[in-house]
């Protein structure tokens, strides 16, 4: 599968609320392992972004910027 | 719905640096200028991001102020790039009131909670509405006084469980909530009044343009616009972050339709 | 215009100081009615439009304080009004407006002079207080007004005026006449809503934290500087007038309308060959203490004649030069209706109480 968008995440900006996994149409998010600095987990992406902003739209923490491939790209 | 982390999903892709030569289709408005401390899961960022965004679009951010009551949103006015007046509980209206009158051309806007909203300052929205002052006021209902700890307020739903109404809302109790949209709805000199929820993708989507309907009325002098934003509060529900939406919709949104209450019936439809 | 003197008019006490707000530039104006006060919203209500200003006949006492900050926040000059329980409703407006540092007037034509405590004490919260003028009678009360709103700007504070129904209701002639009180620091704290945006956005208010890029003092320091402002404004707007004093045995205190009545049966006792002198606080806050202390220095008695239950008297007791000659000669007395004065506010009452607090060998 070949991901039209991409995302840059802020992990310590996450409080680890969750909105955005069940919010993301291709579920391709998933909570990390990982702690952040403040004890939270945050979001991970896996293959198959589609860039439509619902992680963004739904965070309350601005974790999220959202990128969309140019449409050349196949 | 919560993700089981070990289901097998393919490799993490790296998300740490932006990629190059793009430029992003969502990020964070410049307009905030740093981080909230409100709880995991709170609608009321989403409602704030939202609002700043649609002054943006509409092209006012350097004409309009804001007058902030209090709640856990009172935070906002350290991060919010506007001219603000933080005000008294429940008095936004008149504020608000007098700034427009003063300066017509401001794009003038409240930020209320349900609680300074509906309990505090029900008188002032009213004749405010009444009045057709073309302001706008946002109303964040999470159906508590989140920022004293989760006491009922005159829109906590029965059944809701609260600080102050531990076994749940009971009307031979506690009485019964109060949808102050409708009655703002219902008033001569009001130009748009819709309701909206932050609590899914689409719900924030739409009460955007809701938030963008309400402005767009007070810039044609349409009169007084409210929008109402359902907005989660897992701590004053006593669900968890990831429950809010779900809790919400199968709580207040039975009782607060979502929708333009008040549909804008002059200008563009 | 012209260099003339304005023309002598005939008007009702309230109606003048509405126009004496206009003047000075008032354009905001919002106000609930409640008698005496009210013939100033009604005047208002037209004068204001046609000067180009707003005025709203509120919803409550606490709308229209609110929509006066409001207003006031934006650097227009605001005021409302109201008298007794309505500025009681009014009070945490009027510390959120000291605290937060937004100018406003606010006009008290009260019932009587039971409003001394809550004009100078304050029923609001925090450490604040109100810089408040008692005017004696109606061409005081338009330089009052005036100066009021001047102060409010120059300190950045409400203020307040201390009417009653004689000021209000009677129909007096006076001259309108635009008063210059000096110059004034710019407003550049006000909301324009032009900074949105720009990282130095504005804010009104009493926590005064600034932003996230730009931090304020916060409270402790901000309220700590307003307490230090009132302190300073303490030491330089206490406002009296006296006469007679000089040599008095007896000195007579009085404020308002009352102390019109006083300086009548004063000078008519001192005609008769009594020492006695009148002092009359103009500013009730701040008070002027120093002054009272400096007319009362030769006085054996210190009679106060205020109609309540005593509470001016509360600030006699702290500044005359002897406590032990301090007598109250006041009291509460109101009309029938409850909406004024009763029959205590009258040249012979005054006379026969200062004559029964001399000593037998003073009288002839």
């Amino acid at each position: 599968m070949s991901a039209r968008g991409t995302l840059t995440i802020d992990p310590e900006k996450c409080k680890g609320c969750e909105l955005c996994i069940a919010a993301c149409p291709p579920d391709v998010l998933t909570m990390s392992t990982e702690l952040n600095s403040v004890g939270y987990r945050y979001p991970v992406l896996h293959d198959g972004c589609t860039g439509c902003t619902a992680c963004s739209v739904v965070c309350p923490d601005f974790v999220f910027d959202v990128y969309r491939f140019p449409r050349s790209r196949t | 719905m919560t993700t089981d982390s070990t289901v097998e999903r393919g490799p993490v892709i790296p998300t740490g640096t932006a990629p190059l030569g793009l430029t992003p289709v969502a990020s964070t408005s410049p307009l905030l200028l740093g981080e909230h401390s409100l709880c995991p899961g709170c609608g009321e960022p989403v409602a704030l991001r939202i609002l700043l965004e649609t002054l943006q679009e509409l092209g006012i951010v350097q004409r309009t102020i804001g007058v902030v009551g209090h709640g856990c949103y009172g935070s906002f006015v350290r991060i919010m790039d506007i001219d603000v007046l933080q005000c008294l509980h429940g008095r936004a209206p008149s504020c608000a009131t007098g700034i427009k009158r003063m300066r017509p051309d401001v794009a003038t806007f409240t930020l209320q909670g349900d609680g300074d909203m509906v309990n505090e300052g029900l008188q002032e929205v009213l004749h405010t509405a009444a009045r057709g002052e073309n302001v706008t006021a946002i109303l964040l209902n999470n159906g508590v006084f989140g920022d004293t700890g989760g006491q009922q307020t005159a829109t906590t739903v029965v059944g809701q469980r609260t600080k102050t109404s531990l076994e749940g809302r009971d009307p031979e109790i506690h009485g019964n909530p109060i949808p102050v949209a409708d009655l703002v709805a219902s008033l001569d000199g009001v130009g748009y009044v819709g309701r909206g929820t932050v609590g899914t993708p689409g719900g924030v989507l739409r009460t955007k343009k809701m938030i963008r309907t309400a402005f767009e009325t007070q810039l044609a002098g349409e009169g007084f616009s409210l929008v109402e934003i359902l907005t989660m509060c897992p701590t004053g529900w006593f669900v968890t972050a990831p429950q809010g939406p779900d809790y919400m919709a199968s709580s207040m949104e039975e009782v607060y339709p979502l929708g333009d209450l008040r549909p804008r019936t002059k200008g563009t439809a | 215009m012209t260099a003339a003197a304005p023309e002598l008019v005939l008007m009702e006490g309230a109606a003048a100081i509405g126009e004496a707000a206009i003047l000075a530039g008032c354009r905001f104006f919002a106000g609930y009615p409640m008698s005496p006060f009210t013939p100033l919203l009604e005047h208002l209500a037209h004068a204001l439009p046609a000067a180009g200003g707003t005025c709203i006949n509120c919803e409550s006492e606490i709308e229209g304080v609110n929509m006066a900050l409001g207003a006031a926040s934006t650097g227009a000059r605001a005021a409302t009004g109201s008298c007794g329980q309505g500025i009681a409703l009014m009070q945490e407006a009027i510390a959120e407006a000291a605290l937060n540092e937004t100018p406003m007037v606010v006009f008290n034509l009260a019932r009587n002079q039971q409003d001394y405590f809550q004009a100078t004490r304050g029923g609001g919260w925090g450490d604040y207080r109100t810089i408040t003028l008692a005017p004696k009678d109606v061409p005081e009360a338009i330089e009052h007004t005036q100066l009021l709103f001047h102060l409010s700007d120059l300190h950045r504070a409400p203020t307040m005026l201390y009417g009653d129904p004689l000021l209000a209701q009677t129909r007096v002639g006076v001259r309108l006449e635009k008063l210059d009180f000096g110059p004034l620091p710019p407003k550049d704290w006000e909301l324009d809503g032009t900074r949105g945006g720009t990282g130095r956005s504005r804010q009104v208010w009493t926590w005064a934290m600034g932003k996230a890029t730009d931090p304020g003092p916060g409270p402790d320091l901000h309220w700590q500087n307003i307490a230090a402002k009132f302190a300073a404004i303490d030491e330089i707007e206490q406002r009296s007038e006296s006469a007679h004093c000089e040599d008095a045995e007896t000195v007579v205190v009085a404020f308002g309308s009352a102390a019109l009545f006083v300086e009548h049966v004063v000078a008519e006792l001192r005609a008769e060959g009594h020492r006695i002198g009148w002092f009359r606080p103009i500013t009730l806050w701040p008070f002027p203490g120093p002054a009272l202390e400096a007319a009362t220095r030769t006085a054996r008695r210190v009679l106060v004649y205020e109609l309540n239950g005593g509470q001016m008297i509360d600030d006699v007791r702290q500044y005359a030069h002897d406590r032990s000659a301090i007598r109250f000669i006041g009291g509460v007395s109101i009309h029938e209706s409850g909406l004024s004065y009763g029959p205590l506010l009258d040249a012979p009452v005054i006379r026969e109480r200062i004559l029964a607090a001399l000593p037998e060998e003073d009288l002839r």
